[in-house]
């Protein structure tokens, strides 16, 4: 019987895993530290959960992967496919040509040639003009590729010049193909950006995918594995094959998704304290609340959708000093460095269980602060010491609270989840939620937001306005369900969950930007 | 002087501010911008003094949908079929080509229009900030006729209008930009140097780099700013609500600050339609259009645009006079609160501000 599912979240200090039962309750995990590599790490938290889970690995049914492969390999311009970069629209956008400010280094890494031939879409759904098959086929001859982008002028509401380029390119040079309405939302230039993101990933994408499938069969495992989104749903590796890009940003979504399981809250402001950094994401019917504004990756503008994550300089490792706080942090030598665990370092961790905040298992941590604070002088020395520590956890709560309310847009009615392994840094108590909540397994929420994830599909175009409204935004609903079925998504348990009506200016008839999305649980 | 890619990032950080919330994205220009200049070498900056009295001078505007202009982006050939027009109509080709509006998008791209046909940029445009209509301009408002609407589309379309005045100018221009896919490049009035003299708004380039500058780098961005606009600080807090509406083609809505630090228990609230157009705080106008009020960053300095308000921002709200032609009666009745709809007189921002 598979019935057991186990996540796995490669973060940048800890990879983590669980193992979920048929209930969805948590019966083993681990954490291990994240490697140069990522490879090592996601086999030891692997071996790590099949180890305390004993007997039962047939029944192991799914895996699910949430890594931060395809964000480092950009950061880090390393591992890149040479991509050919085709938009359609010409002559409309040749003032800007593609990968226009670009930083130098991940261009000459990203790009083998670039090219605007004809064809494209206007607003309201003519052709610019039919798309230059002969301009696509004068640029690619000779040319040098591992993939071609291509972005067709308004391809999120008209799609097929692209589809058209993509069937050409397959059949007569065999290339694989990034196709923008794929992969991201109107802005021509972001879009385009993201599509080429995408096919230089393609080689990334399928190591990933070969280094979870080879772990799997070496440990005998049958199990099938998904790849985590940046939007908190799954994907197979087909479709992750397809679609590296999307993998970006799956870390924030999984532990925002991991918070809402793990709490049963679905509307909340999730807080992960980690090491070095607290993430602050908001949940919306048991989903990530998405970032309005363009997002950048290794210095390049994107307008993928993204969770809306306020990141602060306030972790575990903060380094605390008189006065003030931060913003660097020991990071992951916390465990040598910070007065609870012997070491010199006044850190964040310290100044929490001086302040009666411990974590599960701290035995003897407070004695330990209380000697440190005892051995660092008598009388005035010893008070300004203790009188550091209990600075530095105001201005903590301060950094939370203020960062909390930006995140609540001025409501207040919201719980508070606190999730990651720093979670007890956090008060009782913060103005702006309506309580604070710490659920069990907190520490490991983001490898459970990959256990529990849902396959899913989006649609986002322009309608018109009028009577015909209301049968295009179910044509748009049918197409984004498609999608996620496509994705994995079990066709009788796809729902929509969310649907954002936006009316344009400056149009002759009224129109509306609509954006769709449909979620639903793993066909079996 | 020219300008050099170097001058760009200054230029474009300026026209943000001037563009009082509206104007356009200036990250789209500024690509253009820069593109242009690696391709066709740097644009000389003039004033109007270095031009015959005689030379034809291009006040240059992208005019459309901002969401069309953000998929939908200019053809780089746009400008030379506007030039090709002027010189088939006046018998000589343009000497200069100008920013019809300083504020916003419309205050970059006209560096890479010019750099494209090899012409200089003049050191003026047409209305010293943003303003979302095609009559209100300084132009406009000095009594040039508004008979000659010249604008040219991404396919090659060259549409010339001779509209009877700027009200008409407007009216058609918008529709032949809807025609041609909601996105077009238009000249309004072709000026020669004799009748731009007194009827544009002098220095605005120059202006805006200097604008751009004045942050770059500067351990106070907002004082550097604030001295370098001579504008009056209306309120530094945190915005608490952003509503918005869609009435008549454009987006109205209305933003709250409250005050934080020295300005605590102080409210302002903005009228915006695309700009920001009225301040008020406790029923009271603090600053009105056409003077021009800024939202900017308060950490940075950096202005943010309407569209990009959001509850939680720590901003701060400056505001400034507008140049002295938009004070004239006439300047008032094209771009002054009743204008926009607000049954409200004309006081000067100084004025306004004068007793804190």
């Amino acid at each position: 019987m598979a019935d057991l599912r186990i996540g796995i979240d490669v973060g940048g200090t800890n990879t983590d895993a669980v193992v979920l039962d048929a209930d969805g309750r948590v019966i083993a995990k681990a954490k291990r530290p994240t490697t140069p590599d990522v490879t090592e790490g996601l086999r030891a938290a692997l071996d790590a959960v099949l180890t305390e889970l004993g007997e039962g690995h047939a029944r192991i049914g799914r895996v699910m992967l949430g890594t931060t492969h395809a964000t480092n390999a950009i950061l880090e311009r390393r591992n890149l496919g040479r991509v050919a970069v085709l938009r359609l629209g010409a002559p409309a956008t040749t003032s800007v040509p593609p990968l226009s400010g670009w930083p130098g280094d991940l261009r000459a890494a990203v790009s083998a040639g670039e090219a605007v031939v004809p064809g494209g879409h206007y607003v309201d759904g003519r052709e610019i003009g039919p798309p230059g098959l002969d301009a696509v086929r004068r640029f690619l001859d000779g040319l040098e590729a591992d993939a071609v982008a291509v972005t067709s002028v308004f391809s999120p509401a008209s799609g097929d010049h692209e589809r058209v380029v993509e069937e050409l390119i397959k059949a007569e040079y065999g290339l694989p193909v990034s196709v923008s309405h794929e992969i991201g939302s109107l802005g021509l230039l972001e879009r385009e950006n993201a599509t080429v993101l995408n096919a230089a990933l393609y080689g990334v994408a399928a190591h990933v995918t070969e280094a979870l499938v080879t772990a799997l069969a070496e440990r005998g495992l049958g199990a099938k594995p998904y790849l985590a989104q940046n939007d908190g749903t799954l994907m197979t590796l087909e479709h992750a094959a397809r679609l590296p890009v999307s993998t970006i940003g799956s870390g924030p979504a999984n532990s925002l998704r991991g918070a809402a399981y793990l709490s049963g809250v679905a509307d909340a402001i999730v807080v992960d304290v980690g090491g070095t950094s607290t993430d602050l994401g908001v949940l919306a019917g048991g989903f990530p609340r998405e970032s309005a504004a363009a997002v950048e990756i290794g210095g390049v503008l994107t307008n993928f959708r993204m969770p809306d994550i306020l990141a602060i300089a306030l972790g575990g490792g903060t380094v605390v000093r008189n006065p003030g706080i931060g913003p660097d942090s020991v990071g992951y030598r916390i465990v040598e460095e910070a007065l609870v665990f012997g070491g010199s370092t006044v850190t964040m961790t310290d100044a929490a269980v001086a302040a009666g905040r411990t974590p599960d298992g701290a035995a003897g941590w407070r004695e330990r602060i209380e000697a440190a604070v005892r051995a660092h002088g008598s009388g005035d020395m010893s008070e300004r010491m203790a009188d550091t520590l209990q600075r530095a956890v105001a201005i903590a709560d301060g950094m939370v609270i203020d960062a909390v309310d930006r995140m609540a847009l001025g409501k207040t009615d919201r719980p508070l989840v606190a999730v990651g392994g720093g979670a007890f840094l956090l008060p009782d108590a913060v103005p702006g939620a309506s309580r604070v909540v710490r659920p069990e397994h907190a520490e490991v929420a983001n490898a459970v937001g990959a256990a529990i994830a849902l396959a899913s599909g989006r649609v986002d175009t322009i309608l018109p306005a009028g009577d015909s409204r209301s049968k295009a935004i179910e044509r748009a609903k049918e197409e984004a369900a498609a999608r996620a079925v496509a994705a994995g998504a079990d066709p009788s348990g796809v729902e929509i969950v969310d649907l954002l009506e936006v009316p344009l200016s400056y149009l002759s008839e009224p129109a509306v930007r609509v954006h769709v999305k449909a979620a639903g649980p793993l066909a079996r | 002087m020219s300008i050099d890619e170097s001058d760009i990032p200054a230029l474009a950080r300026g026209c943000a501010v001037l563009g009082t919330g509206g104007g356009g994205d200036v990250r789209t220009g500024s690509l253009a911008a820069v593109g242009a200049v690696r391709e066709h070498g740097e644009v000389p900056l003039i004033g109007l003094d270095e031009l015959d009295d005689d030379a034809l001078i291009v006040p240059l505007s992208g005019i459309g949908a901002p969401t069309v202009s953000h998929e939908m982006i200019h053809s780089a050939d746009e400008p030379k079929r506007i030039a090709e027009e002027i010189e088939r109509l006046f018998g000589r080709p343009p000497s200069a080509i100008m920013s019809s509006e300083i504020g916003g998008s419309n205050g970059v791209a006209p560096v890479a229009w010019a750099a494209r046909l090899g012409l200089p940029l003049l050191d003026a445009d047409g209305m010293g900030r943003a303003f979302p209509e095609v009559q209100m301009v300084s132009m406009y408002v000095a009594g040039l006729p508004a008979d000659l609407v010249i604008m040219s589309d991404i396919v090659g379309n060259v549409v010339t209008i001779r509209p009877v005045d700027g009200l008409w100018s407007e009216r058609l221009a918008r529709a032949v930009c809807v025609a041609a896919g909601s996105s077009a490049l238009m000249a309004d009035y072709v000026l020669t140097t004799v009748r731009a003299r007194g009827a544009v708004i002098e220095g605005t380039v120059t202006r805006a780099i200097e604008i751009g500058r004045a942050t770059e780098g500067a351990a106070d961005p907002l004082g550097a700013l604030q001295g370098s606009l001579g504008a009056v600080r209306l309120i530094t807090g945190k915005l608490t609500d952003v509503e918005r509406r869609t009435t008549g083609g454009f987006v109205r809505g209305t933003a709250t600050i409250e005050g934080t630090g020295d300005d605590r228990g102080r409210r302002l609230t903005l009228e915006l339609q695309n700009e920001n157009l009225v301040a008020l705080e406790d029923g009271r106008v603090r600053a009105m259009v056409p003077d021009l009020i800024t939202v900017v960053d308060t950490e940075t300095a950096a202005a943010v645009q309407t569209e990009g308000l959001r509850y939680g921002q720590r901003v701060t709200v400056l505001a400034w006079p507008c140049d002295p032609l938009w004070r004239t009666p006439k300047g008032l009745e094209t771009a002054g609160p009743r204008a926009f709809g607000y049954d409200l007189d004309y006081v000067p921002v100084e004025e306004l501000t004068a007793h804190g």
